[in-house]
């Protein structure tokens, strides 16, 4: 049996990621490694047989072996993901994976890692930028993260970015905040623009480094 | 197979929704890079390989082809499907007959401008399966839905619909594409629910 049938992930741990999405780990007994930006996708079936599907990027690393961790925006009226973001830890939903093959990035790749992203298209980001700190080998590499978010509250995993900002000294993380912004803000607090793009990635001393540069975006819904 | 026994359905269902896949009133828009911006007056159309009359139409040439209307379910691999769009454009039928397509030819590439490709086995852009829209809705296409043209292949899943279409190459083998040779099914039918290689 392929790892890419359908499979029976269990919820192992649900938290809020922010204010407005939620973390939900699931255990697979099948599991395969992806690579960072990959998603597995989930089906609901109900009673009388109706499925519904949708595909979820991936937030756990590669080196994170057996579980999935997804970042999922709570929609009002969403028919998976506020199915999703009330099932209780030990439950159980169909899910297969990993899936996609352009969007991803892995420490083998050369160059900078670059990535803009807005509100819960951060996730698949969580992961390349754990892969990194999962790889000793790789601290050094230069990484710049760009994160365009309604209000702080809405910044999924704020607490564990500026750790990691902490861990590895190469880690940049730029916040740009839309709706509101704390007491204090010295942060952007407008949506991206050129010129914001241009401040924080075409400095003097950052161009010569930008050749084999490895860029990625993202925003919602994932590329495809 | 898992019954989440307190799932409730909040969609709509219909036999029009092939597996997996639920109705969406709006319009999204998914794809592999920036959008590629091309006025009309740039707008070029290349038909090779294994034909006998390689042609480049500009838009003026081509608008004059033959159109016709069609309206079509389209279904995305992403689980959206819309229906009823409206397209107006140029059967490919039209384009084969005039760039006289060789027995040998088995397979369609279509490019786009910007570099995205994807392939189709001829059977299944003749006989009305397929066209290249010039509109949609009754005006120009949106450079972000893939104006000023892009293939309309509705029966399969929307990523065979190449955005932008700049090339139609015909081949005598099958080529897979830029989604197909990154985990996506080489065929792509909705109904057969064929969203990935394994699949």
């Amino acid at each position: 049996m392929s790892n890419k049938n359908w499979q029976i992930g269990t919820l192992i741990k649900k938290d809020m990621a922010a204010v407005n999405v939620m973390s939900l780990t699931f255990s697979l007994p099948n599991f395969e490694t992806p690579m960072a930006g990959q998603h597995y996708d989930i089906r609901l079936t109900a009673p009388d047989g109706y499925q519904a599907e949708r595909s979820y990027s991936i937030a756990s690393a590669p080196e994170e072996k057996g579980i999935v961790q997804y970042g999922i925006e709570l929609l009002p009226g969403g028919e998976v993901s506020s199915y999703l973001s009330a099932l209780a830890v030990g439950k159980q939903v169909e899910m297969r994976g990993p899936i996609g093959g352009h969007f991803t990035w892995s420490t083998d790749m050369p160059g900078p890692l670059i990535m803009i992203a807005g509100g819960s298209g951060m996730v698949p980001f969580m992961s390349m930028i754990r892969h990194h700190l999962g790889k000793p080998k790789d601290i050094g590499r230069e990484i710049i993260f760009l994160i365009s978010a309604r209000t702080i509250e809405h910044v999924l995993w704020k607490e564990e970015l500026a750790e990691m900002e902490k861990t590895d000294l190469n880690i940049r993380i730029i916040f740009t905040l839309t709706n509101a912004e704390p007491d204090g803000w010295t942060g952007y607090s407008r949506r991206i623009d050129q010129e914001m793009l241009k401040e924080i990635f075409m400095t003097e001393q950052k161009t010569p480094k930008s050749a084999g540069i490895q860029n990625k975006m993202s925003a919602v819904p994932p590329a495809l | 197979m898992l019954i989440n026994n307190d799932f409730i359905p909040k969609r709509g269902r219909s036999d029009r929704l092939p597996p997996g896949q639920y109705e969406d009133r709006g319009f999204p828009v998914l794809s592999l890079g920036p959008t590629p911006s091309i006025s009309k007056d740039d707008w070029k159309l290349e038909i090779k390989g294994l034909i006998e009359n390689p042609t480049i139409w500009n838009w003026q040439e081509f608008e004059k082809l033959p159109q016709v209307n069609v309206t079509k379910d389209i279904h995305c691999v992403t689980k959206w499907s819309k229906f009823d769009t409206k397209w107006r454009g140029v059967p490919l039928d039209e384009i084969i007959k005039i760039v006289k397509v060789k027995n040998e030819a088995t397979h369609l590439i279509a490019h786009s401008s910007d570099g995205y490709s994807t392939n189709l086995p001829l059977a299944d852009i003749t006989l009305g399966k397929a066209m290249v829209a010039l509109q949609y809705d009754g005006a120009d296409i949106d450079p972000e839905h893939g104006g000023p043209a892009r293939l309309l292949v509705p029966h399969l899943y929307f990523w065979k619909s190449a955005k932008w279409l700049s090339a139609i190459e015909f081949v005598d083998h099958d080529i897979p594409g830029f989604w197909e040779i990154r985990g996506y099914h080489n065929y792509g039918d909705p109904w057969k629910e064929q969203r990935y290689t394994f699949d």
